[in-house]
């Protein structure tokens, strides 16, 4: 066994890549990006793995939001500024940690929600201990094909979701803001119109006061 | 010698999954995390802590004595979970209401030399519904062959849709109804405004006039 992978260096990195490939998964969070602020995730990624990063922020002022994505070297992958919604996909060139950050450093006083859904190779196969030395079988490949649809409409579902849920606070911010207004305008309308009223009468009584006193 | 390194690095691994994403915390700080799901929906959530060890600079396999603390609130925000797990743990909970659920984390450290470095990071993984099923679990217990498994796999795929559909048509229909109501105010505001301008108008002129005629100026 030594002999056959040339170095232990060699045996060890293909042993971690064997175990990796069955422990990857997406994740997928929605968290709050509070105003200048900024929120990094890491991922130790193999070489050689597709991945893909999708964010979309959800509610939160002009509902835009910085991200970038680094390398293990630093070198970044992907620079966006002000962006409401993106998706890249990349192959992990070099082995190590990347870093994916959210900036919100832009903004003054609007916290944002920013959903990201960061996938790294494939998912885990249904049956760990698979020793496929068959082809799939007609059902078989058909219930992958299924399989492989059905995710891509949950995952339309859920920017769909999102996207509802954007439109739903403008529209609850709309129905609050209406209302305070409206009251806050009459109260203001009857304030400054009886006010009117008094100070135009101060206007007579004043003068009537001056020229008595101009008379003694 | 040289066979038994891979072999404690496997066994290694198997003891310590990587959950793959993780980020740093600091050490009063609460981090939320926002699952916006229909009712019925499981949720189970893993986390692993390591803290940063100065004398070493890197960071520690395992915490022992460090906890965190983890709260979820229902749409309503009633706390449904309130509880303290140690530096691994795995906390689950199912939805009741459909809505906005709130995960937060936050350290429990009472001794200050622990964070001396400042930085915890956490690994977090967060699975919703369908992608809660283990299925070599659910294969083994219910006996199923490849087929069946992975039918059962679509069924749960679709179960789930469906949840999603149905969530769909109880949130547009809560849009509908802001909707509907911001038009009511617009109308009876913009009704009322017109109202109040004409009848104040009114009352200024009456009483302006009759206070002139009062003061012998009209």
């Amino acid at each position: 066994v030594f002999r056959m992978y040339g170095s232990p260096r060699v045996l060890l990195q293909v042993l971690w890549a064997q175990l990796l490939c069955g422990w990857v998964l997406g994740s997928e969070l929605t968290f709050e990006l509070p105003d200048n602020a900024k929120q990094c995730f890491y991922e130790d990624i193999i070489i050689g793995t597709k991945c893909t990063l999708e964010f979309q922020v959800v509610t939160g002022g002009h509902y835009d939001v910085d991200c970038r994505l680094e390398d293990p070297d630093g070198t970044t992958l992907y620079k966006e500024m002000k962006k409401q919604y993106d998706s890249f996909t990349f192959t992990a060139a070099k082995n190590g940690t990347y870093k994916f950050c959210f900036s919100n450093e832009f903004s003054t006083f609007t916290h944002k929600t920013v959903y990201f859904d960061f996938q790294v190779g494939d998912d885990p196969p249904l049956f760990p201990n698979e020793n496929r030395v068959t082809a799939l079988t007609q059902m078989e490949s058909a219930c992958v094909s299924i399989h492989e649809a059905l995710k891509s409409v949950i995952d339309y579902q859920t920017h769909f979701r999102l996207r509802e849920a954007q439109g739903r606070s403008r529209a609850e911010d709309l129905n609050t803001r209406v209302a305070f207004w409206s009251i806050g305008e009459a109260i203001i309308l009857l304030v400054v119109s009886i006010s009117q009223v008094v100070l135009l009468r101060s206007f007579f009584s004043d003068k009537k006061t001056t020229t008595t006193r101009v008379g003694s | 010698m040289m066979l038994s390194a891979p072999a404690v690095i496997f066994t290694l691994t198997l003891i310590y999954p990587s959950y793959g994403l993780y980020f740093h915390i600091g050490e009063t700080e609460k981090k939320c995390f926002i699952e916006e799901i229909p009712d019925e929906t499981m949720v189970i959530g893993k986390y692993r802590t390591q803290l940063w060890d100065k004398q070493t600079s890197s960071f520690l396999r395992s915490t022992p004595g460090l906890g965190m603390h983890v709260e979820i609130k229902d749409p309503d925000t009633k706390i449904i979970l309130s509880r303290q797990y140690g530096s691994d743990g795995r906390f689950t909970f199912t939805s009741h209401t459909p809505g906005e659920h709130q995960i937060c984390l936050h350290s429990n450290s009472t001794k200050m030399a622990l964070f001396a470095g400042g930085k915890l990071r956490v690994h977090l993984d967060i699975q919703v519904g369908e992608h809660t099923n283990n299925y070599p679990e659910i294969a083994a217990k219910d006996k199923l062959t490849e087929l069946q498994l992975r039918v059962r796999q679509l069924l749960d795929q679709v179960e789930q849709i469906q949840k999603e559909q149905n969530y769909q048509r109880y949130r547009e229909e809560r849009f509908r109804m802001t909707s509907e109501s911001t038009n009511q105010r617009v109308l009876w505001w913009s009704i009322a405004q017109t109202l109040i301008l004409i009848i104040t108008g009114i009352w200024q002129m009456k009483h302006l006039k009759s206070f002139f005629e009062a003061k012998k100026l009209v």
